[in-house]
């Protein structure tokens, strides 16, 4: 209770509360994290259950056109699936594979960047040079090259189970770069203040010192950064499922829906695309703000 | 007299040179004949210090003259470029194992600024116990006592071992970071300008604790400071160092009444008295001269009034001149 009160008190639950836009965002991210989270329990369809389609349905306009049926909000695709709940489902795919992918860019280029800064010397030089190189490709080309050797290199029948993960580790290791660089920054600050070097001379481990005395010192922008990244990290995945190597048809995500609907655009039936597109948009936009005032309050400068 | 017992700590012929080393496009630069170089800072230079058990130490000197990196490398935050540290009479490296790896903890710093010596994360408890834990000085069960026992030793209230650096004062602080030192049981105290932070009514408070501790645990002292009043309230020896040499050792009143080394008598010309009488302010002439170029001979001669040929030239060795008292300069071979 004590920390929960401390934190209305505090400074980032003030600025929080005289930002409309940020509390508007916030409460979007909310809302679209719950309606895929409990996706099973909030669509009005399940569009994954075969028996419940029916071909008649097919390209039912959004309920307030003039062919639209109430009981599909956002109207239905090719399938006679409900757009909405396919949105819900979708997203749901596509915030597990951001979320996932953060976090384990984050736990690489965290470790990366504090033994780049630690260490220094050689071992610094080649990881920041690794970084460098692969910061002169666009991360979409990286994840692609590595989803496209993961194809090749698992047997053809796990294909669809791994995807995901393939997916996550390709979003992943193109996203590891900017943590590694700003934890590196940070430590190298760290590393030279005097409390690093009264941990060595009470004798503890430098790996000790790395984890328990710089890290939690460095951890502050990397929280910023993180929020930030799980917006682009769900770009990443819509576009590589919208270019087809994301994740199997059988659990689209955003993208897949996307592109799905894309074949239907100039025949008219533009609600297919344009509603998980209008989604995607929002969803990261909202993100993107509330990363954004994160930055904002958590800078001293700018108090 | 009896045989000297070996000193608790030796320095033998110690130095250390910074040299900053070129990055590839420098490098290349250097090559098509910029003038980028390695530079090579000359910190320390040849240093011998012995120090007795319950000794202690004060070492005086400008900014910049080595006294702070001949504080890390005691401590062994440094490793010196030459030379042998030597710790009751044996090298360091007879204590690489076992029981005597803990040996190694017994020299402990005390840093200059309390402020960033605690690391902000942690609290106290965890601050000044993490230490005796990780290296089975204590078991983890006992911990908080254990800590709760050297916070009141230090003058600290016990109670308050569940709070962040930041809620402590400034000379709260300088005694939690002598509290974490204490918690290793250490035998030996560098101290780097352990009060310089400090207001003065606070630096009295804590060179008392200094003075306190010294003799509830018999500890030995390196008293690293460019206060000479500092020095000489609290050490039985003072060392003079000047651009990474020492010019001078003595027993701290002697150095006070009969400073041999001409550096020595300026410095000690420039403390601030209580006095009726007008004196004449006369500087000591020039600035220190960098360390990345040192002047040959030796390195007082552009500053010193009495400089002759021969300081130019040849460096002189620090020598006794009396039982105890040693100077490194060519007018004590004049008479």
């Amino acid at each position: 209770m004590d920390a929960v009160r401390r934190f209305l008190d505090g400074d980032i639950f003030h600025s929080f509360s005289r930002s409309p836009l940020t509390i508007v965002a916030f409460v979007v991210t909310v809302v679209c994290v719950l309606s895929a989270v409990f996706a099973g329990w909030v669509a009005p369809h399940n569009p994954f259950d075969l028996k419940t389609l029916n071909l008649l349905d097919a390209f039912t306009p959004p309920a307030w056109t003039e062919r639209g049926n109430p009981a599909y909000f956002l109207g239905t695709d090719d399938q006679g699936r409900d757009v909405l709940s396919a949105i819900m489902y979708g997203s749901r795919v596509s915030l597990m594979v951001g979320f996932l992918a953060v976090m384990l860019s984050m736990v690489l280029g965290i470790a990366l960047g504090l033994v780049s800064g630690y260490v220094g010397g050689k071992v610094d030089a080649f990881i920041m040079r690794v970084a460098d190189v692969q910061l002169s490709f666009p991360a979409i080309l990286i994840a692609l090259l590595i989803d496209g050797v993961a194809r090749v290199a698992l047997p053809k029948d796990s294909h669809d189970t791994l995807a995901l993960y393939v997916l996550v580790l390709a979003i992943a290791a193109s996203g590891w770069v900017q943590y590694a660089r700003t934890v590196r920054g940070s430590t190298l600050v760290e590393r030279n203040k005097e409390y690093v070097q009264a941990a060595r001379v009470i004798g503890r481990h430098p790996v000790a010192i790395m984890f328990s005395h710089v890290l939690p010192n460095v951890l502050g922008p990397v929280l910023v950064l993180a929020t930030l990244h799980i917006a682009t990290a769900i770009i990443t995945e819509a576009t590589l499922s919208f270019l087809g190597v994301g994740v199997p048809p059988t659990q689209p995500s955003l993208g897949t829906l996307i592109r799905i609907g894309n074949d239907f655009l100039f025949s008219g039936e533009w609600w297919i695309t344009v509603f998980p597109g209008a989604w995607l948009v929002i969803m990261v936009l909202a993100m993107n703000l509330l990363g954004d005032w994160l930055r904002d309050a958590l800078n001293p400068k700018l108090r | 007299m009896s045989a000297t017992p070996a000193p608790l700590l030796e320095l033998r012929g110690i130095s250390k040179r910074f040299t900053s080393r070129l990055d590839l496009a420098s490098r290349i630069a250097a090559r098509l004949g910029a003038s980028t170089r390695e530079q090579t800072v000359h910190a320390l230079e040849g240093v011998d210090l012995a120090i007795r058990d319950g000794e202690v130490v004060g070492l005086v000197g400008e900014s910049g003259c080595g006294k702070s990196t001949l504080g890390r490398i005691v401590a062994r935050i440094l490793e010196p470029t030459q030379g042998e540290r030597r710790w009751r009479g044996r090298p360091y490296a007879d204590y690489e194992s076992g029981e005597a790896r803990l040996e190694r903890l017994a020299v402990q710093m005390i840093f200059q600024d309390p402020f960033a010596s605690l690391n902000p994360r942690l609290r106290i408890v965890d601050v000044i116990g993490e230490a005796p834990v990780v290296h089975g000085l204590v078991p983890p069960g006992g911990r908080e006592e254990y800590v709760a026992d050297i916070m009141a030793r230090v003058g600290l209230d016990a109670s308050l071992l569940r709070r962040f650096p930041h809620q402590f004062s400034g000379g709260q602080r300088s005694r939690i970071g002598i509290a974490r030192a204490l918690a290793v049981k250490p035998r030996f105290l560098v101290c780097d300008e352990a009060v310089a932070a400090l207001d003065v009514s606070i630096q009295a408070q804590v060179l008392n604790l200094f003075i306190r501790l010294r003799e509830e645990f018999g500890l030995t002292y390196l008293f690293i400071s460019h206060d000479l009043g500092v020095v000489r309230h609290l050490s039985d020896r003072v060392v003079i160092m000047y651009l990474g040499r020492i010019v001078e050792t003595a027993p701290s009143d002697e150095v006070f009444t009969r400073p041999n080394h001409p550096y020595t008598q300026a410095l000690l010309a420039e403390i601030p008295k209580l006095e009726t009488t007008r004196r004449a302010y006369v500087p000591i002439k020039g600035e220190i001269p960098s360390p990345l170029d040192p002047p040959r001979g030796c390195h007082f001669h552009p500053r010193c009034p009495h400089a002759m040929p021969r300081c130019t030239a040849e460096a002189p060795r620090l020598r006794e001149i009396s039982a105890s008292h040693a100077s490194a300069c060519h007018l004590n071979d004049a008479t």
